[in-house]
Parts: C-alpha cells; structure tokens; sequence
C-alpha cells in the first residue's frame, strides 16, 4: 500500500521526544533534591559574579554568520542543478560554473578584508 | 519495508500506524543501543592506544561500565542555576539528542529496510542535523552564565563554519546519483563513490569530524580550556543527554560516510530477495560504518587539538574553496563520462570469453560508470597535487617570512649604550 513516506518522519519527530525524555524521568524519581541558595548560584570558578550573564560579543562571529548565510543559500541553489545535471546539457555546467566563479570572488573579497580571522 | 510485516487481518489504516511507529521506535533504538556499546568501546580503544588497559572493573572486561555511569549520572541531584530560563533550559539536551535521532529515519539499513525513502533525504539530513547546533546555542544562552554563552558561541561559530564544506561535498554524490535520496544514492553506486572522489569523501569526514566536535577539532568538550563551555551549569542527566548526543551524532557520521560514500549495504550477496538479503546488506552497512568509527577513535586519539583559530582558518581559507573546485571538477567530468547504463547492457549481453566473465563479475552498472569512475579518480589526484603544490609553496613563504624575523640582525650592538634621543636629530 503506497502510504506517505514523510507520515513516518512526523511520527518520528513526535516519538523522538520520548527517548530522551525518558532518562530523565527516570532520574526524577532517583536523584536528591536539595535545592540551597549556595548551590544554585552561577558558577564563575569559585567567585561571586561580575555583571549580567548577556555580555558583549565580537562581532567577528556575525561576520562568520554571514558568510555562513551566503554559501548556504548558494547550496541551497546548487541542490536542484546537480540533481537534473545528468538529463541538462554541458551549458548547465558553465552556467553554475559561472553562479559559483561569483560567489567565489565573493569569498576571495571577504578573505582580503580580513573577514575570516579570527582575531 | 517495516510496515508490510503487520498487515494481515487488522484495518488497514491502524496497521500501517502501528508498523510505522513500531518502525520508529525500533529505527532509533538501534542507535541508542549502539551506543552503550560504543561508549565502552572507544574507551577500551583509547586506553590500548595509550598503552593502558581501559575499564576493566565493572562486569567482564568492564562490559557494564556504561551502565555504572549511567547510573551515576541518574543519581545526582539536578541544580538548575538561579536566573536560567528555565523552559529553553530543559528543552536544550532534549533536543539535542532528538536532532540526532531524526536523521536515522532516511538512513538505507538495506535493500528493503529504510524508515522514511523521502525523495530529499540528503538535504533532509543536513537540515535536521542543525537542530543540534540550535540546541548548543540555546544551552549556552539560557544557563545565564557568560561562560556558557561564549563557549556557546564558539562552538556555534565552528558547526556553522563547518557545515558549508560538509553540505558542498554531500553535492558530489547527489550529482553523481541524480537523486536527493539516499536509497537512490546508494543503489546507484555500483562502483562505490570514494574511488570516484576520493578528495570528496575526505572533505565530507573532515568537516563530518568538526560538525561533531570530534577530535582534532575537539573545542566544544575541550574540558581544560573553557571549563566545559555551553555544559558548565548542567549537571546529572541532563549533561548525560549532551554526552550521549555527541556520542550517537559521531557514529551517525561514519554511517552517512558508509551510505554515501563506501556504498552503504551494497555487498556481495546484498542482492538477495527478502529477510536474508536485508541481513546481510545490513551486516555490510554495519561493517563498513564501524571500520569507519574506529578510524574517527583513531584520529581522536593520535592528533593534538587544533586552535579555534586555526580551525577556522582551515575550514574558510581551505576547505571552502577545495569543495567549490570540487564540485566544479566532478561536475565537468560527469558532464563528459556519462555512464550509459544502455550500451553497458548490450556489451554485457554480446560479450563472449574472458569479457564475459569479467562483466558477470563486476556486472554491467558497474562496468557503464567505470571510465567516469577512472578520469574522475585520476583528475581527483591531478587536483590533490595541485592543492598540494599550492599549500608548498604558502608554506614556504610563510617559512621565509618566520627565518627573516628570527636572523634580524639586532638593533643596538653590545659597546653602544643606548641614549636618550639626542637632541637636534
């Protein structure tokens, strides 16, 4: 009987939920639970804390997230071509060559301007 | 597939349900099974490469070990810090874990054993892998630590880094498949793609590694360096859920490595109809993923750390691009050696001899994609030697630069004393 394939991945994300819940239920009824002020302060290696926990971040991590975001939507482009590629003519391959010779002058910009250093 | 082994007598609906959940259920427990077996392993493995024993204490050659920590970590009290958002703070180890188990529903266990055959199960795995960076994130983000938040951020700076080689290299045996499908990408490797794109199947395990956070790119547990990172403020179960994710996520690499690559349940004899072709096929997926798993053991425990820097240098500046000309390259050979799986057949079937033997060996699928196999091979070493040629030639530069700044010569000779700057200079 042809039955949608995807019913399958639904039930799973549903069920899927079970597996780790259940440990933890489990460690519900086994563990101590001895809640004191000391205990439940956030651990800064022994001292009392300095400021909010949302502290400021470097920006370089956005900038990593935003090449991130580019090469992903490329990919997510290139996923359709190089499912069809065998049945495209060899202009398919030129085209995307080109599409891909773009973004990777992008890269190449993002590398000069020092984007991707970490420091 | 599963669910033809109940309908028999019952409404047909309800019968589908019950093997579909039934198919569910027993999909991820095999991974969480495994990795009770697993864990014991790879500590055995670290402490023989180590020149030690390894657990040894607990049951026979310290088989129950798992289940000891297991039961350690059930028993400790679970101290939720003050101030943590305490909804996204439980939600974040569960899913974790449920990331992980969602991407065994597409994997081909054989010929006639898969969970879900959906038509895009390459970018469905991809996709739903990344739910296990959301979760590090919003671990790290809700243990109102800054600690755990920039461990947190660190780490998600190495996944999203990585993830764009790793989804660049799964484009080459879509594109030499023609299909999103692993069932299809796996019956369409009648040579197996690692001897087609051997440099492919390499980006894949090495940004597969880093996407874990399996040695050498070893910073999201790196105990020593940021006290545990996004896990500071989880204690019991809780970081056990984080624990054994990672464990089941690195095994899940070497099995998506053995579909997509090393021809997951193709085998001798995986052909055959029913239960025992599904066995053995089976057998052949577990074999070849396991191999890959020790050599991932392996890895871990032979090579040092890599800097967070380093690491992210090696993925933008390296990988990045190899994985575009990559897919570049296999393009264009695939373009001009399109198996034709039709003359194949009819040489198959008008050979007489020694050909003749030779094509019932290999069969005609194989012998259709051999010469694309062959160039492509060939043009995968041309351009590793480039590469390599390349990385010398930096190499030295970047050598020449470091001699020139050691053999300066010095600045103030020993008899000369160094005055203040005289005046009218």
């Amino acid at each position: 009987m042809q039955v949608n394939e995807w019913i399958f991945i639904a039930i799973a994300i549903l069920a899927s939920w079970v597996f780790p819940a259940m440990p933890l239920v489990i460690a519900r009824f086994l563990q101590p639970r001895r809640p004191n002020k000391i205990k439940q302060e956030t651990y800064e290696c022994g001292i009392e804390t300095v400021g909010t926990a949302w502290v400021q971040f470097k920006v370089q991590y956005y900038l990593y997230a935003l090449v991130f975001l580019v090469f992903d939507i490329e990919v997510v482009f290139l996923f359709p071509w190089a499912v069809a590629y065998n049945q495209l003519p060899l202009f398919a391959f030129v085209e995307m060559g080109i599409f891909i010779a773009l973004l990777g002058v992008a890269l190449a910009y993002a590398w000069r301007k020092g984007a991707l250093e970490w420091g | 597939m599963i669910e033809f082994l109940t309908n028999a007598g019952w409404n047909k609906d309800v019968a589908t349900f019950v093997a579909i959940v039934l198919g569910v259920i027993a999909v991820s427990s095999f991974g969480l099974i495994w990795i009770i077996f697993s864990i014991w392993l790879e500590r055995k493995i670290a402490g023989r490469i180590q020149d030690r024993v390894g657990p040894n204490r607990t049951g026979p050659y310290g088989l129950f070990q798992t289940f000891a920590d297991i039961g350690k970590l059930l028993t400790k009290e679970d101290i939720t810090p003050e101030g943590a958002d305490k909804f996204v703070y439980n939600i974040a180890p569960l899913l974790s874990v449920v990331a992980v188990i969602l991407i065994w529903a597409v994997i081909p266990f054989s010929s006639i054993w898969i969970g879900a055959d959906i038509n895009v199960g390459a970018l469905y795995f991809t996709a739903v892998g990344s739910f296990g960076t959301l979760a590090i994130l919003l671990a790290g983000w809700s243990s109102n630590n800054k600690y755990a938040l920039l461990g947190a951020f660190r780490v998600t700076a190495q996944l999203i880094s990585y993830e764009v080689p790793m989804v660049l290299s799964i484009l080459v045996p879509v594109l030499l498949a023609g299909t999103m499908s692993m069932q299809g990408i796996v019956q369409a490797q009648h040579i197996w793609y690692i001897f087609a794109v051997p440099i492919t199947a390499g980006i894949f395990f090495t940004s597969s590694l880093a996407e874990v956070g399996r040695s050498p790119f070893d910073l999201i547990e790196a105990e020593s360096e940021i006290v545990a990172g996004f896990n500071i403020e989880y204690t019991g179960m809780k970081f056990g859920m984080f624990y054994a994710a990672e464990f089941i996520h690195a095994f899940t690499i070497c099995v998506l490595t053995a579909v997509l690559f090393l021809g997951g349940w193709r085998g001798p004899g995986a052909n055959l109809e029913g239960v025992v072709g599904g066995i053995i096929g089976f057998g052949f997926l577990f074999v070849k993923s396991a191999a890959l798993y020790f050599l991932v053991m392996l890895i871990r425990n032979t090579v040092p750390r890599v800097r967070i820097d380093q690491m992210m240098a090696f993925n933008w500046k390296f990988l990045v691009p190899l994985s575009l000309v990559n897919v570049l390259v296999v393009a264009l050979i695939s373009r001009l050696f399109l198996p034709d799986y039709g003359a194949a057949q009819n040489m198959a079937s008008t050979a007489t001899g020694l050909g003749a033997f030779l094509i019932s060996l290999i069969g005609p699928g194989a012998l259709a994609e051999l010469p694309r196999t062959i160039v492509s091979l060939i043009a995968n070493v041309g351009l590793w030697w480039v590469v390599s040629e390349l990385l010398h030639r930096y190499a030295n530069l970047e050598r020449r630069k470091v001699i020139d700044l050691v053999t300066e010569p010095p600045q103030f000779s020993p008899e000369q004393q160094p005055t203040s700057a005289p005046a009218g200079r």
